[in-house]
């Protein structure tokens, strides 16, 4: 019933960093670090994590628009990082992207029609006869008017040029989408038609998304299963209700504490982190998250927890954590 | 039918940003007084060009020796040189000599630089490494002596002095047009049309090109004005136009020799350049302001 639509093993992102008179590269930005994940066909998989954990980057890298460093990337069974730049080219009618800031992803110059028009021209997705019509039913579909077709980007409001966006990554008919913090730039209750917007076409047309995001709240809305990264790595996978009701991974644990609860009476116990993220440049040795872990150990600053399942965990779920039954059992506490 | 036509409002055409921001461009530029009357100025330069042999009373090479060094006067308005040659005629004929100089080099000039800018900033890397340091080689020499150079090299006439200015005028379109290729090809929407499979020819040329083009037309109006310096200097030094033609330069060169017993001679061909190119200096800055309104400091 379930297969695997896109499978992401050993993913590595380095940014070299140039110094030095001749450029050379003297150190490495390790954005995303041996990451591996897959998604099934027709569901949500959600990327979160506070700036700068290496979500975005792992998005471009699965689409090769930044060139992974190393790895492998599964899609429908074909690793893309054996394509060369034409196959790669035809692979991405299945894949597409909609962005973060709607503003800066249309070209200023260009119609709604001339967006469209350009996306199927360069897939050749759809006949030259049938183009029009197909434009229409993609506003429609988006939500958008027919007698929008011809405006520019600057006529429309934030949430009307998402759904040109949106508009624009379906006029290929992908199979995949990858939503790059699709919701974040617009307000709250665009977010909501937005994020409406987004489940029904998934419905109507079977979509695969990669979710990327930091807000949990839309996280929630919209997933079937959540990924939590920190600082490169993903530090627990799993199911949704899962992750949202039984966390294992203390940055997990302090992440959901501090959704906001509407309700003054709720008390909640808020896991406040102590110091900032390091720097990718450098980052930990062994557990990445010991430098801010309340129940960090000399054997985190030496081993590298692996993904890993424990009795309490469900479904696919997993985390990488060296005491996670510990924790659980109370045989360890955090420091004060 | 009639539901839908309640919907969609009186047909009022959205405005088409092209039109509305050639609008506004003009609209800035016709509050700058200066730029105005440098626009002016270049626009009647153009029609003296065109037009100006046809009034004018004598030919560029008409002499006549018994009248030589003549002042000033109402047959010859501005005096007559060693020739006897009427030196406003001369002027209105070398018109259109310094307008192709400069219009014709800035334009070799501009598509090479551009090409190598777009390039240099869009693959970036090695490629980028070598075409910017070679532009930097160029810029390195001063412009009037890179321009000897070549022109020595091809030998002295009109297409080489072109070839000379456009060479040491493709630098300065090449670092532009990187810089603003750098900006624009890190935009999101450039990432959009590479996520639908576009190739690097239609990004260039459909998503990069028209983003960087304001900044061209501003270097080109005033480069245009440094290639006419740089020409009448050539042609100053002998190596551009040969006498007869009535280039500025050589005028000036030609008046040179009278300079204290019959100053005009020299006078009225270096004005003309200093007004010619005064205006385009003047129109070139004005088109910076109105172009880029946040530029202005």
């Amino acid at each position: 019933m379930t297969t695997k639509l896109l499978e992401v093993n050993n993913l590595k992102q380095y940014f070299p960093i140039k110094g030095g008179v001749f450029g050379r590269t003297v150190n490495h930005v390790k954005a995303v670090d041996d990451v591996s994940f897959y998604v099934n066909e027709g569901e949500t998989l959600s990327i979160v994590g506070e700036s700068g954990c290496g979500k975005s980057t792992t998005g471009r890298a699965v689409l090769r628009l930044d060139e992974p460093t190393n790895g492998n990337i599964q899609f429908n069974g074909e690793n893309l990082l054996d394509l060369n730049k034409k196959e790669m080219r035809k692979k991405r009618k299945d894949m597409q992207i909609i962005f973060q800031d709607p503003y800066a992803s249309i070209n200023p110059r260009q119609t709604v029609r001339q967006v469209l028009e350009e996306a199927m021209a360069i897939q050749d997705a759809v006949p030259k006869s049938e183009r029009v019509d197909k434009m229409m039913e993609l506003l429609d579909t988006v939500g958008l008017g027919s007698h929008q077709l011809d405006r520019f980007p600057h006529e429309f409001s934030g949430g009307q040029r998402q759904r040109v966006g949106i508009a624009r990554a379906l006029a290929v008919d992908p199979t995949f989408i990858i939503c790059d913090e699709s919701v974040s730039a617009l307000d709250v209750s665009i977010q909501a038609q937005v994020l409406n917007l987004l489940k029904n076409l998934q419905q109507q047309y079977n979509l695969t998304y990669l979710f990327i995001a930091h807000d949990l709240g839309v996280v929630r809305h919209i997933s079937d299963r959540v990924a939590v990264m920190y600082l490169g790595k993903i530090v627990e996978i799993g199911e949704k209700k899962e992750i949202f009701d039984n966390p294992k991974h203390p940055y997990t644990k302090s992440l959901l504490s501090a959704i906001p609860v509407p309700d003054p009476s709720h008390k909640q116990e808020r896991i406040v982190l102590k110091g900032d993220v390091p720097s990718p440049i450098d980052p930990p040795s062994g557990c990445r998250f010991h430098t801010r872990c309340p129940f960090a150990t000399d054997k985190c600053r030496d081993e590298k927890p692996e993904l890993r399942k424990t009795e309490t965990m469900t479904g696919t779920h997993e985390a990488a954590c060296h005491y996670i039954e510990d924790i659980e059992a109370g045989r360890h506490k955090a420091a004060e | 039918m009639a539901e839908t036509t309640i919907k969609e409002p009186a047909a009022k055409k959205p405005a088409n940003p092209h039109i509305e921001n050639a609008k506004n461009i003009f609209k800035r530029l016709k509050k700058n007084k200066a730029a105005m009357a440098g626009g002016i100025l270049i626009l009647f330069f153009i029609l003296v060009a065109v037009i100006g042999p046809y009034f004018v009373p004598y030919t560029a090479a008409e002499q006549n020796v018994l009248n030589k060094l003549q002042g000033p006067s109402a047959e010859h308005w501005f005096g007559t040189d060693q020739l006897g040659r009427d030196i406003f005629s001369r002027i209105v004929h070398g018109m259109s000599i310094t307008l192709y100089i400069g219009f014709f080099s800035v334009f070799i000039a501009a598509i090479f630089g551009v090409i190598i800018g777009i390039v240099a900033g869009y693959y970036g890397g090695k490629i980028d490494t070598i075409l910017m340091r070679l532009m930097d080689v160029l810029l390195a020499f001063p412009g009037i002596l890179l321009a000897l150079a070549v022109v020595t090299i091809l030998g002295a006439s009109l297409n080489n002095v072109i070839l000379a200015v456009a060479v040491f005028s493709v630098p300065a379109f090449a670092r532009i047009v990187r810089g603003s290729t750098l900006a624009v090809k890190e935009l999101e929407y450039i990432d959009a049309v590479r996520a639908l499979g576009a190739g690097d020819s239609r990004i260039i040329f459909r998503h990069i090109l028209p983003n960087v083009f304001s900044p061209i037309i501003v270097q080109a109006t005033l480069r245009i004005a440094t290639a006419i310096l740089t020409a009448a200097g050539l042609s100053f030094l002998g190596l551009g136009a040969q006498p007869p033609k009535p280039e500025w330069g050589a005028m000036l060169s030609d008046g040179r020799n009278y300079i204290f017993e019959a100053g005009h001679v020299a006078l009225f061909p270096g004005l003309a350049i200093v007004i010619v190119v005064l205006a385009f200096n003047i129109f070139g800055d004005g088109l910076r302001d109105a172009l880029d309104p946040k530029m202005k400091s």
